[in-house]
This record gives C-alpha cells, sequence and structure tokens, in this order.
C-alpha cells in the first residue's frame, strides 16, 4: 500500500497503524516530546514507548507535524440531496477530510430539506457508502424551514440527527419561535439558529457601513442580528432550551451571548472562519466570493469576534461550507448565491490568525475540536489509549495554493485562491481509517 | 488582514494610467478628471458645428445595452456615439433576453460574437458593469450609464463640466446635494467627483432616512436643516425623488418632503446671489423643485443636458483609445517574446 493514492472511500487499514515523531497539538498544548501512536479496529490503543516499541502494518511518519484531534465543523452544505451541480456528500466530504476534518455536520438546507427521517436516512445511508468521514445530520427545525410548523423533531432525533437547525432560515413569529424552543427542550435537543431579524435584513447582502455606503450595495445592518440575538436569548432563558447561535457576525452579539452565559442562559455560539479572517473590506471591486451571509461587517466586528473566541464565549468556528456551481457567482454581486467553498481553507485561514497572533493555537483547536464536540454532546476530542481514532497530521509550515485543481470540492470559489496558504493537512485518519492523505 | 483588493484602478486603466473602461470614478485622479472635462470641451465645439461628426470612432460599433430603461441617458449615449461616427446598436434588453431566464452572462457571449467594441452599460445591480468588464473579452470597452446605487459616473462627470463652465474652478466652492442621497448613484459619483476636484465642501442635504449609513466617509457634510444648509452655497444640486419612497416608510408625504427639503424661490435666496441650481432630471415639478426655480435665471439644468453629450463623446473615445493602445502594447509584447 502507498500513501500516495488519493482516496475516494477510506482506504481499508488491516491490522496496525503507528504514527511517529509527531508533535501532538490539543486545546491543552503542544506535547514537549514527540508522541507515538498506535491505532487498531479504530481505536488509540497504545501510546508512547509501549506503541513505539509494537509493531504496525503501515507506520505514517509525523516528523515536522501536529497531530491534532480531527476537526469538528458544526455547519457544513453538502448539497445533497437536491443540489448535485453544486457538490454531493462524496465530493464534499472528501473536501473535508482534506480540510482536516473528521466529523461534519450537514446543514438541513438539502432538497428535499432534512425535515423528515426519510431524508436523514437518506442523507446518513449515502454517507456510509461514500463518505471518508463522519457526518452528522441536523434536523430542519420547522418544516420545510418555513418558520411556520414545527418539524418532528423527537423523529428527527431518532434518525440520527445531532441537533435541530433552520438552516439559513429564520423563524420570524415570535410566538413559533418561542414554541420551537420550548418543544425543543422538553427533550433536551440543542436547537442552532442564524440570528437574523429578517425584517431588518429585508434584500441586503452586504454589511450596511462604509462599502456599501460607497458601492451602492444594499445593506444589512448590525441591529439585524442584534435584535434577533436579544429576542433569541430572552425566549432560550424562559424556555430553557439549549440554544446554539450560528455564524455571529457582530461584536455586540458576542457582548450579548457573553452577558447571557454569565446569568446562567444555556446558549453557545459560532462563528464561520472567514469572519475572523476578512471584513466588509474585501467587497472591493464587487468580489462576489465574498458575498456571504450574515456578511462581512467591520474591523471592530473582526476584532469582537477573535475576542469572543480567545474568551471561549463563541464556542466553535465553523466552515460554513457552501459550495455553488461557477454560475451561482457569475453575475453581478446582489444577483449572486451567499456562500464560500470553504472547507479546505479553514485550517490554514486559522493558522494564518496563529501567525498573526490575533489567536493562540490552543484557542484555535479548541474551537475547531472540543468546543464544537461540547456542543454536539460528544465526547472530548483527545488522543488517548481507548480513544476513537479520528485525528489529523499537520504540516504547519508547508504551502499550497488553492485553485480550481487542488480544491477538491465541487465549489470552487475559495478565499484567497491564487495566493500561497499555509498549513497542509498530510493525513487525515477517521475511526482508525486514512480518510485523507496527501499524494 | 483583509482579502486582497482587486480595485477598480487596474480594471478601468491601462498599465501607463489611460482610461479603457469607465466604470467608476473611485481611483480616477484629478488630472484624468480634468482631462476628460478638457476633452468633452473639444467637443462642445463640435456640436455647435453644421456637421457634427468627428471620425474618432469611425468603424467601430457601440453597443447600448439597457437592462433598465431610461430615455435620456440613452439618447445621449446614442447621439454621443454617432458623432462620434461609430455604428450603433440600441438593446433593450429589460423587454428581452433576459425576461426569457439568459443569465447576463450569456447575453454578453451573444453580443460579444457580434464584435462590438464597446457597450454602454446600464443595469440595477450595483457592480453589473464591474462584472461584465471582468468577464469580456479583452479589446472591448465598458462604459458604466448607470448601475443600481453605485455610479453613474458620465453624469457625475457632465455635472462638473456644467460647473465648471459656471464657476471657472472648484477651488472654495461649496456644493450641496439635496434629497434622496441613499438611492442615489448619481450623488455617489458626484461627491467623488467633487471631493477629487478639489472643491472647499460637499454637504448633503436629507432627512437620515433618505441618507446611506456612513455617508460622511464618502466625504461630506449631513446637513438635516435645509436652511443651514443652503447658507454660503455655490452650486446646489436637487435629486429626483422616486415615488416609491413613500411606500418604503422612508418619508410620510410629498408634501411634506416639498416643504422641508423642496427647493423653492425663497430657500433659494439663502444661498450665495450666483448660487446655480442643478438637477440630474427628470424632474418632479412640486415635489422636489419648484417650477419658477427650475426654470428660473440660476438654473443650469438644461446646460447639464447639452453636456452630457460631449462628456458622453470624451470618455467614448478615450477608453477606445486606451483599448487600442493597451491591445497594440499586447500585440508588440507577443511579437518580442
Amino acid at each position: 500500500m502507498t500513501l500516495g493514492d488519493r482516496t475516494e472511500t477510506p482506504l481499508a487499514i488491516k491490522g496496525v497503524l503507528k504514527i511517529e515523531n509527531g508533535t501532538q497539538l490539543t486545546a491543552a498544548g503542544k506535547s514537549a516530546q514527540p508522541i507515538c501512536l498506535l491505532l487498531q479496529d479504530g481505536l488509540i490503543v497504545a501510546e508512547g514507548q509501549q506503541a513505539a516499541e509494537a509493531n504496525a502494518d503501515l507506520v505514517l511518519d509525523a516528523r515536522g507535524c501536529l497531530v491534532a484531534p480531527g476537526l469538528i465543523d458544526l455547519y457544513c452544505n453538502l448539497r445533497e440531496p437536491g443540489a448535485g451541480q453544486k457538490g454531493n456528500i462524496a465530493s464534499e466530504t472528501r473536501a473535508a477530510a482534506k480540510g482536516g476534518y473528521t466529523t461534519v455536520c450537514a446543514a438541513p438546507d438539502s432538497s428535499p430539506i432534512n425535515d423528515s427521517s426519510a431524508v436523514t436516512h437518506l442523507i446518513r445511508d449515502v454517507a456510509s457508502a461514500r463518505s471518508p468521514i463522519r457526518v452528522l445530520p441536523l434536523g430542519a427545525a420547522t418544516r420545510g424551514l418555513e418558520g411556520e410548523l414545527l418539524s418532528d423533531m423527537a423523529g428527527l432525533s431518532n434518525a440520527g440527527c445531532v441537533a435541530l437547525s433552520n438552516g439559513a432560515e429564520t423563524i420570524r413569529n415570535a410566538r413559533v419561535l418561542r414554541r420551537a424552543m420550548a418543544y425543543a427542550q422538553t427533550f433536551g435537543y440543542t436547537l442552532m439558529l442564524q440570528p437574523r431579524n429578517q425584517s431588518l435584513a429585508a434584500d441586503g447582502f452586504a454589511h450596511d457601513g462604509t462599502v456599501t455606503a460607497r458601492l451602492g450595495l444594499l445593506g444589512i445592518p448590525e441591529v439585524a442580528e442584534t435584535t434577533a440575538v436579544m429576542e433569541m436569548l430572552l425566549l432560550a432563558e424562559e424556555t430553557g432550551v439549549r440554544l446554539h447561535l450560528s455564524q455571529l457576525s457582530t461584536a455586540r452579539s458576542v457582548d450579548m451571548v457573553a452577558d447571557a452565559q454569565a446569568r446562567g442562559v444555556k446558549v453557545s455560539a459560532d462563528v464561520a472562519m472567514h469572519q475572523l479572517v476578512f471584513t466588509e473590506a474585501a467587497l472591493a471591486g464587487f468580489d462576489s466570493r465574498f458575498h456571504v451571509q450574515p456578511p462581512l461587517r467591520s474591523e471592530r466586528d473582526r476584532q469582537g469576534l477573535l475576542a469572543g473566541v480567545r474568551s471561549g464565549v463563541i464556542g466553535a468556528i465553523v466552515s460554513q461550507h457552501q459550495p455553488h456551481d461557477s454560475a451561482a457567482k457569475r453575475a453581478p454581486f446582489g444577483a449572486t448565491e451567499p456562500g464560500l467553498s470553504a472547507v479546505e481553507s479553514v485550517l490554514s485561514l486559522g493558522l494564518s490568525l496563529v501567525g498573526q497572533g490575533e489567536l493562540a493555537i490552543t484557542d484555535l483547536v479548541r474551537a475547531l475540536t472540543d468546543g464544537p464536540a461540547a456542543i454536539l454532546g460528544l465526547p472530548t476530542p483527545a488522543l488517548a489509549v481507548g480513544q476513537v481514532a479520528d485525528l489529523c497530521i499537520v504540516d504547519p509550515e508547508a504551502s499550497w495554493t488553492a485553485d480550481a485543481v487542488t480544491i477538491l470540492s465541487a465549489g470552487k470559489h475559495v478565499p484567497l485562491s491564487g495566493q500561497p496558504l499555509t498549513g497542509v493537512v498530510r493525513h487525515t485518519i477517521c475511526n482508525g481509517q486514512l480518510a485523507w492523505s496527501l499524494s | 488582514m483583509t482579502a486582497h483588493d482587486p480595485s477598480s484602478t487596474s480594471l478601468q486603466l491601462t498599465s501607463d494610467g489611460q482610461l479603457k473602461h469607465f466604470l467608476t470614478l473611485d481611483d480616477l485622479d484629478r488630472a484624468l478628471l480634468t482631462d476628460i472635462l478638457d476633452t468633452a470641451d473639444s467637443f462642445i465645439e463640435v456640436g455647435e458645428r453644421t456637421i457634427k461628426n468627428v471620425p474618432l470612432l469611425r468603424g467601430r460599433t457601440v453597443v447600448n445595452l439597457f437592462f433598465e430603461s431610461s430615455t435620456r441617458t440613452r439618447s445621449t449615449f446614442e447621439l454621443a456615439a454617432k458623432r462620434l461616427s461609430a455604428d450603433v446598436l440600441n438593446l433593450d434588453i429589460s423587454t428581452s433576453a433576459t425576461s426569457k431566464g439568459e443569465s447576463l452572462s450569456d447575453t454578453l457571449l451573444n453580443l460579444e460574437a457580434m464584435a462590438s467594441d464597446m457597450f454602454v452599460v446600464r443595469h440595477s445591480q450595483s457592480g453589473a458593469p464591474h462584472f461584465i468588464a471582468e468577464s469580456v473579452t479583452p479589446g472591448v470597452a465598458i462604459i458604466n450609464a448607470g448601475d443600481g446605487r453605485h455610479a453613474h459616473p458620465t453624469q457625475a462627470m457632465l455635472d462638473m463640466l456644467t460647473i465648471r463652465q459656471h464657476k471657472s474652478r472648484f477651488e472654495g466652492l461649496k456644493v450641496a446635494i439635496v434629497g434622496d442621497i441613499l438611492h442615489s448613484r448619481v450623488a455617489r459619483s458626484q461627491i467623488r467627483a467633487l471631493n477629487t476636484l478639489g472643491v472647499a465642501e460637499v454637504r448633503v442635504i436629507a432627512p437620515a432616512t433618505l441618507l446611506p449609513s456612513d455617508v460622511e466617509s464618502l466625504g461630506c457634510k449631513v446637513e438635516y436643516d435645509m436652511t443651514r444648509g443652503l447658507d454660503d452655497l455655490d452650486v446646489v444640486i436637487m435629486l429626483r425623488l422616486q415615488r416609491e419612497r413613500m411606500e418604503g416608510a422612508l418619508l410620510p408625504s410629498e408634501r411634506e418632503f416639498y416643504r422641508l427639503y423642496g427647493l423653492s424661490t425663497e430657500k433659494l435666496a439663502l444661498a450665495r446671489p450666483d448660487c446655480i441650481v442643478m438637477h440630474p432630471g427628470p424632474i418632479n415639478r412640486g415635489v422636489e423643485i419648484e417650477s419658477a426655480v427650475a426654470d428660473g435665471p440660476q438654473s443650469v439644468i438644461l446646460n447639464q443636458v447639452t453636456n452630457g453629450i460631449a462628456i458622453r463623446m470624451a470618455v467614448m473615445s478615450m477608453a477606445m483609445s486606451g483599448q487600442v493602445s493597451e491591445r497594440a502594447r499586447a500585440r508588440s509584447q507577443e511579437m518580442g517574446s
């Protein structure tokens, strides 16, 4: 067996896999000494001296690399079922594996929408046949994501949905929102919502600020998010639901979430990696790649979001991966579809923040592993004996360039394409199997 | 850290700084704007001759690509192209291809197949001419005839020409733009041009509902009160108020708007006695401007229309010449390599 194979499906490893000479990196920090791990039957079975002395069928030399728990994405659009021209479970999970992910939550806004157990089963069946990594479906919180009728939350949960989400859609009616929270709370389900007051966001598609003033793009004011966050926090406090706010974009939201957490509201939050790296300035020249929802906001917001990640108020960084066919992005800015093809560049963008001193590497790893695991109620990822062997091996110094050839996702609209990015995932191992190996 | 900035400068200028498209006034310097005004001045003389044509675009095909309807802008572009001896094709896309579901890029591919040399584009989406300029075949010039709320650079330049004719300078001038700034591509381009050309002060006068967020970042002062705003003014530019602004709850009524922000003879008296009154048209008499002011001695509204032809001749000929020299440069580089 060679390691050069770019695999469509998990590369079946018979027997024992050994990883040696790497530096362990977890949310707790880097190991002082090179580590050695022995993997068998999907588990880490030995470490240290014991692992080093054991025989293995395959040895991965991780010299110069970081060995970290596999990344976990709380929000990833896999485009299957329904949007084959934009991607499918096989293409997008393979791209995610290349990005270092071993677990991705599949956004509910497929077509048909994942608001019934039949769709959940379909996603899980396709994933088990074609995905090299774990796919955890998110069920739709309301039927058709229309924000009017509750979905069969218990049925979705029994079928394997790990949380309920209303995707990129809003629940406009506060009474429905309150009832969705109360119902989800009854069964202890996590409700994931992207906070947006649609009447304030209206037809906008860019941050209402200096760039929209100049470019004349329709703006989405900051209050479109903050008023929704405030409403959701108050309703969550009253209903006692476990609320997760998806893809925050403003500094004010972070402050409000911090206050709510301090007074004991069960609320967590995430932010998309691109919100930590880019601002409204990226829209200069009408670059439609940066048409994202919620929009890229001001530098002050970016700083507030970074501070939220550092303090842990924002528990997770998500890819908010939204692959598109090229036609969806080939139009005047306002006529394009929102979203970046992000899953392959999240780690490199995160490492660039580390390189610039904006984020500690432990904060980055925590927000990509422990944080999302805690939000989903999964065990804390650890590289220790008896744990599931989900990990990635990353060369933090190597560089690569994102372009139509190197990007595996069907969506080629990647931030910073054509420019050198630092941080290359050499191997991703999911459940003890090679999900990705760099050729 | 932010993304790379594919600024419009590289998109609309050749490597030696000539115009090759005309998309926005952002990033065009004072020398270039002055060059456009001077070139337009030379074309005004052409318009006064019996034979009004010059052969600068002879053999070239100019396509007027209007995705939004327009009478004045389209007809002045058509006249400008004809006076430059170009062949002109008018396409009113709002009623044809795109309504059949064809995408903008596909429409363009079809038009390019007709070997056009220049597209004059009006589109309801901000940034549409940028998008077209990025995707057309090299050598085809794109002229922005108004995109969404973003820019209307030929309108702003004809306004600058009108100001220069009447004031003979920009230094020291105090200029106010009154009315619906929020939805106005004209205002955005005017504010830019006035700042670049070095006026003393640009004021925008409107209620907060008709001003974009962070409007001061464009280079202007906000004034809610018309009386204060008109004080010591050299130029007042009135903007057209669309009726639908009442429906969007931006304004209570036309009557209240006229009372507070309409330009009446009494209010105009608060400005300097030689203050000129401008309006990009079409005017709503009794909504943003009193008839006596629109037709009065301080009004230069009809001069603006005349200047529109000269400005459009200037930017069309300059952009075409930029494209020709860039293509020549590319060809000589190919032969050299």
